[in-house]
């Protein structure tokens, strides 16, 4: 019998291959291939006067020294600007290798080609650039302020601003009876997938094609960005994407400057060539994200009801703009959370900075705006001397008020429309997770023992699965073993696996004989790429639509063979069978036979199938007109808006008295994500993005001083959790199936990491009882806050004296 | 112009003993063990993700203790034996125990860092085959993962040890029933 899959915590059938030393990453590929190397600038901002490369003409191994002029054809135009808006009025991209202007430290000015890495570098080391060095633009303010520009051609180094309303919140905050204003900081991280990016190109001179494998999230995005680029007819290039170590967010970005320049050579030298990206260029030359300065101005009822919330939000882009805005319009709608907000009204300006570029990081932008929202639900709550989950909870969108339209723009440009949700059944599953009522009585205990504890919340919504569309197609084979490919991307969500349940399902067969492929262009040519939670959404919906177009067409042509209504048929084990009467089958293998007629035999199965041997209606064609000959389907699934998952998070932290190390006691996490299809999947997910939390909220940061220099660029300085710093993760599920798409399913993979700045906020703030409205918070910043506050410089929360009284110095 | 002379690079013939096998290669004296095992003996289950020692996911078992790869020269592996990844099955292609619970746990999702943690975890396990969960976590905490926050690691470093127990006890049941 087969047993159902969907829902199941079903072991992964990637993990065989990976756990045995038999993945293939982008560097496991192209033995035998040329290897790149870049020159990359040691300066923010400087004009390049000179390149000399005589010195490194004699190195072993050489093979070629390219600088920008030697670029070709659109390969020397700037790089694609990915994502347009009518507010990025001054989108700016790099060139492939750097043309006169370097703007920020890591830009790629040089590329060699050698016969191998360690040669290439030696190469680098003897290429001798000359630069102006400019003084450069560093941090959101001073890019604000504006004194000098990163492009002399973008006044106030605004690249855009966008201002959306809903209602006139500054009227409705001056006519509120309370007010607050916060003003907060959040600072940059960074994906920091363990294995960077890598490109490896195979041209192939005599059928004129080009074979690119790429550690992506979108092969499609890169098969068509290389075949404009290179000039080259879309069917002449294919992408493959290998096992990814990896991507978070960064790897969505392309055409990497390296996904142009390694194709290219590799097509101009007739030889493969191989780019493996080495942890310090993942530092200075791939991605960021978070930062922003933030003002929320709200006003409020005594219930602490907002009736109006105007944001401002300051977002550093980076020295570039390829992937457009999407960061801060994710920040600006999804600020809103399960919230009403009254009128509100969002203004942002993406400024340039001379600085890495900034394109979305797991989360995307949300965990920023659940800063900004959760730091204001806090404040109001402690103005009011509220509980700061009854403030939360009169705020909160009701489950019969769904779907609830916030009159919005989402990031794909449609409706922001939530479709469903229970937030206040969230909130009550979260509170005794944690144990919230209980928890002032565990704080005065902990106080006569002289230790200090704070406890957190926060609240988040997730679109997910936005559009436009994703595919699935789905095959059975004469074996009657299924192969399904999708055209999205995996970086270790277990896609094999959980498209292999659904479609085990859908069509009655063991998972064992299911094999999925994504992120193949030769396999599956539409797609648009694996960001945004999407994949479960947009790929599973699309592959159990294909499964169904299968599934009816092997009904029809058993049915045919049994001579059976396919009505009464029903397919178990792999087996097509007369519901009630086991004994009428035909395998699902056969049934392909005999959806393929054939001329020739090559094997016994085939024989079946041919033309000669096989029983034969002659007043029909072998294939009907409205048919296709093969057991195999392909579906689209294209949603009309995003569908939106919502989670709540509470942290317990204790806080040093004397050192201020923060002591994470207890994490506790409320999740719905709809149906789950791998419950171990999405709990692995959940996992994960709270441990970047974690990362994000206490350790991580960019540290570029004045000059531009990221001065903590290696995993010796730039701190990433290990271990013995993520605590015990506590998850409970809600299941508030979609009613947008046919599985009920949402997103999950960015949900973890959405408000840990935010919880960790709320519950240091708890334990301290002054305003924390900067993160991350190390022990040394927490420290001086405290030197603050007891200089009087800060002022207490209202709560606090209540709470931490008697324990601060 | 630079003035440095670029001097022609030594070649070493060298022999590496890796999961049991011997090997031939020739290296310039500069190449990483990580690298060499990688690139010239085609092993590519090691894996490089920082080339500064930090996130461990190049770690193999020099002589049984857990090292890092990228730290070390290919020709001064000479007259050690190597475990790679690719070595720690049962020559029938049985999982090691560690191997094994990473499956049963989802202690992976990209499986880039994995390698890493197989090997470091098969070492600590044969020094402390009854770990306490704390325990476990220390083994753990010299290896990055950017995927799991850890949780479904841990978990996997003691069901491991839990199946190390039980392979013994289905051995000691053989042997008793000859």
């Amino acid at each position: 019998m087969t047993t159902k899959m969907f829902g199941a915590p079903v072991q992964r059938t990637e993990d065989l291959r990976l756990l045995v030393g038999n993945g293939r990453y982008l560097d496991d590929l192209g033995e035998g291939s040329y290897e790149a190397a870049f020159v990359r600038s040691p300066h923010a901002r400087a004009r390049i006067t000179g390149i000399d490369v005589t010195g490194a003409l004699d190195v072993d191994g050489l093979i070629a020294i390219y600088t920008y002029e030697d670029l070709t054809g659109r390969v020397a135009e700037p790089l694609p600007l990915l994502i347009p808006h009518p507010a990025l009025t001054h989108g700016r991209t790099a060139y492939p290798l750097a043309k006169e202007f370097v703007n920020h430290v890591g830009e790629a000015v040089v590329m060699v080609v050698a016969t191998d890495r360690y040669l290439a570098e030696d190469a680098c080391e003897r290429i001798t650039v000359e630069y102006e060095a400019l003084p450069p633009v560093v941090g959101i303010e001073n890019a604000h302020r504006a004194d000098r520009l990163v492009h002399d051609d973008v006044p106030g180094n605004c690249a855009a601003h966008l201002v959306q309303e809903v209602g006139d919140a500054p009227a409705a905050i001056a006519a509120a009876p309370n007010r607050l204003e916060l003003k907060l900081d959040i600072e940059r991280s960074a994906c920091m997938p363990m294995e960077g990016r890598g490109v490896y190109a195979r041209w192939d001179a005599a059928d004129e094609s080009l074979r690119v494998y790429t550690s992506t999230q979108t092969s499609t995005g890169v098969r068509a960005a290389v075949a404009a680029k290179l000039d080259l007819p879309l069917d002449r290039v294919e992408c493959v994407t290998p096992d990814v170590g990896g991507g978070f967010g960064v790897k969505i970005v392309h055409p990497w400057p390296e996904e142009i320049l390694i194709p290219w050579a590799a097509r101009l030298l007739d030889h493969e060539v191989k780019w493996t990206e080495d942890r310090r260029e993942h530092f200075i030359s791939a991605a960021h994200e978070r930062g922003q300065l933030q003002t929320v101005r709200v006003g409020f009822d005594d219930d602490g009801r907002l009736l109006g919330l105007d944001v401002e939000i300051l977002h550093d882009n980076g020295a570039y703009t390829p992937y457009g805005i999407i960061v801060p319009i994710i920040t600006s709608t999804q600020l809103l959370g399960p919230y009403k907000p009254g009128a509100y009204r969002v203004d942002f300006r993406s400024l340039y900075t001379n600085t890495v570029i900034v394109t979305p990081y797991r989360g995307a932008g949300r965990p920023q705006g659940v800063f900004a929202m959760e730091r204001a639900m806090d404040a109001i709550a402690d103005h009011l001397g509220k509980d700061r989950t009854e403030v939360r909870a009169v705020n909160f969108i009701q489950p019969d008020e769904m779907p609830y339209d916030h009159g919005l723009l989402f990031q794909d440009g449609r409706p922001l429309i939530y479709d469903s949700g229970d937030f206040p059944g969230s909130l009550d599953a979260l509170k005794k997770l944690v144990g919230w009522d209980e928890f002032e009585a565990y704080r005065a205990r902990a106080r006569a023992e002289g230790r200090r504890v704070g406890i957190g919340v926060a609240c988040y919504v997730e679109g997910t699965g936005v559009g436009p569309y994703e595919g699935g197609h789905v095959q059975v084979e004469t074996t009657g073993k299924v192969v399904v490919a999708t055209g999205l991307t995996s970086q270790g969500q277990g896609h094999q696996t959980v498209f292999a349940q659904i479609v085990a399902d859908e069509l009655g067969v063991p998972i064992e004989d299911v094999t999925v492929t994504t992120g193949d262009t030769r396999r599956f040519p539409y797609a648009v790429g694996t960001f945004a939670s999407r994949a479960a959404v947009m790929s599973g919906n699309a592959i159990a639509l294909a499964a169904r177009n299968v599934k009816a067409k092997a009904l029809r042509i058993a049915g045919e063979a049994l001579e059976a209504d396919p009505r009464d048929l029903e397919i178990v084990d792999g087996q097509v069978r007369v519901k009630g009467s086991p004994g009428a089958s035909v395998a699902l293998g056969t049934v392909a036979v005999l959806s393929n007629p054939l001329r020739y035999a090559f094997d016994e199965a085939s024989k079946a199938a041919t033309q000669l041997t096989g029983k034969a209606d002659f007043s029909k064609p072998p294939v009907a007109e409205d048919d296709e000959p093969g057991l195999e389907g392909r579906d689209y699934y294209s949603p009309p808006t995003a569908t939106f998952a919502n989670g709540m998070h509470a942290v317990i932290v204790e806080t040093d008295p004397d050192t201020a190390e923060i002591r994470i006691l207890r994490y506790c996490v409320v999740h719905d994500c709809g149906h789950l299809i791998n419950p171990m999947i999405v709990e692995g997910q959940v996992h994960g993005g709270v441990a970047q939390g974690v990362g994000g909220a206490l350790y991580e940061r960019m540290e570029y001083d004045e000059h531009g220099q990221l001065v903590n660029a290696s995993f010796m300085d730039f701190l990433m959790p290990y271990a013995s710093e993520v605590p015990k993760i506590e998850i409970d599920h809600l299941e508030t199936p979609s009613p947008l798409n046919p599985l009920g399913i949402k997103g999950a993979g960015e949900a973890g990491v959405i408000p840990a700045a935010a919880v960790f906020a709320s519950a240091i703030e708890d334990a301290e009882g002054f305003p924390i409205t900067r993160m991350p918070i190390q022990p040394s910043e927490l420290f001086h806050l405290r030197k603050r506050f007891a200089a009087g410089e800060i002022p207490a929360l209202r709560r606090g004296a209540d709470h931490a009284a008697g324990t601060h110095r | 112009m630079t003035d440095t002379q670029i001097p022609t690079e030594q070649r070493l013939d060298i022999r590496l003993s890796v999961n049991g096998v011997p090997h031939t290669t020739t290296v310039t004296p500069r190449r990483l063990l990580s690298d060499c095992l990688r690139h010239d003996l085609g092993l590519t289950g090691t894996h490089v993700g920082c080339e500064h020692g930090v996130c461990g996911a190049c770690t193999v078992r020099i002589d049984g203790k857990p090292m890092r790869a990228c730290l070390m020269f290919a020709v001064s592996a000479q007259g050690h034996e190597i475990t790679t990844v690719e070595g720690l099955a049962e020559p029938d292609g049985t999982m090691h125990p560690v191997q094994q619970a990473f499956r049963e746990c989802h202690g992976l999702q990209c499986g880039f860092c994995t390698p890493g943690f197989l090997t470091v975890v098969s070492a600590f396990l044969e020094e402390n085959p009854t770990p306490t969960e704390e325990e476990a976590r220390e083994a753990v905490s010299g290896n990055l993962c950017r995927c799991t926050g850890y949780q479904n690691i841990v978990k996997s470093v003691l069901r491991a040890a839990e199946i190390t127990e039980e392979r013994k006890g289905c051995a000691h049941a053989e042997g008793d029933a000859r």
